[in-house]
């Protein structure tokens, strides 16, 4: 049986940034596309992973909970894992999981490229 | 193997197999249903939200991720004084029993992945029952109730104008 995900992921380094940039819906079974992604940003050492939502319809919580590993494994190395460009419906999960204040979370990708 | 007495009476059924590429019809059709009950559009993504999250659980650790097991969902509008005042949702399944008050979400505190699902489901639904089916299986029943909001009378229905669904 075909597994249907159709997540696609772009990734980009950009001076001391890794950009991962997935497009489509994240559910169950595109959070293991996603997490692979994540952990190729975290294996790259770079202090900064940027994870731009911006393409990103819809996210359930098998989705949210590959961002959380994600956070762990950030805090873990020291780095820091900001996630920006979150449409009304992505955010209200992140509020529905009280994980809106857990996050580093800016608003667009500029954003978060220029935070210090 | 059919859904329970239970279902009988449902305005829509739907029978699908536990594979994640059929959740995002279920969440679809479910969302289009509540808009058209009058519900606003956040309540409308977050109740196919809840469907999404408890259709997820069936097939993670209800069927173990086998792909191809029974899963029933019913749509039935609540009703009071004649009038719709909200929805009632009914998804059952033949999967491994448990007691139903072993079903919790973690708690939001212990930041940690997963344990999400059922307090997704709980933060937005009113009310939330699981139950083993006699004929095996779970069943969880979710109601959610439209909220009066202005320009729409006490149901909650919309009477036109800002905020409004066709």
């Amino acid at each position: 049986m075909p597994d249907g995900q159709t997540l696609q992921v772009g990734f980009e380094t950009q001076g001391q940034n890794v950009i991962v940039s997935p497009q489509g819906e994240i559910g169950y079974s595109e959070a293991t596309v996603f997490r692979t992604w994540l952990r190729k940003a975290h294996d790259s050492k770079s202090p900064r992973i940027i994870v731009d939502l911006a393409k990103v319809d819809y996210m359930n919580t098998p989705g949210v909970a590959t961002l959380v590993e994600s956070l762990q494994i950030s805090k873990r190395n020291k780095t820091r894992l900001i996630l920006c460009g979150m449409n009304e419906k992505v955010f209200a999960i992140f509020k529905i999981a009280r994980l809106d204040t857990v996050f580093e979370i800016c608003p667009t990708l500029a954003d978060a490229s220029a935070k210090a | 193997m059919t859904s329970a007495d239970s279902m009988k009476g449902a305005h829509v059924r739907m029978e699908l197999l536990s594979s994640p590429i059929y959740t995002s019809g279920a969440r679809d059709f479910v969302q289009a249903v509540t808009r058209r009950l009058g519900f606003a559009e956040l309540d409308c993504n977050q109740i196919a939200l809840a469907v999404d999250e408890a259709l997820c659980n069936i097939m993670r650790h209800g069927y173990e991720n086998k792909p191809d097991q029974p899963i029933w969902l019913a749509v039935w509008p609540v009703e009071e004084g004649g009038t719709s005042s909200g929805i009632q949702i009914v998804i059952e399944d033949l999967a491994r029993q448990i007691e139903p008050a072993m079903i919790k979400g973690r708690e939001l505190h212990d930041v940690k992945p997963g344990g999400l699902g059922v307090h997704v489901i709980k933060e937005v639904m009113d009310k939330v029952t699981y139950e083993k089916r006699p004929e095996g299986g779970m069943r969880l029943t979710m109601v959610k109730h439209l909220k009066p909001a202005p320009g729409s009378d006490a149901t909650g229905r919309c009477e036109g104008g800002k905020g409004c669904h066709a």
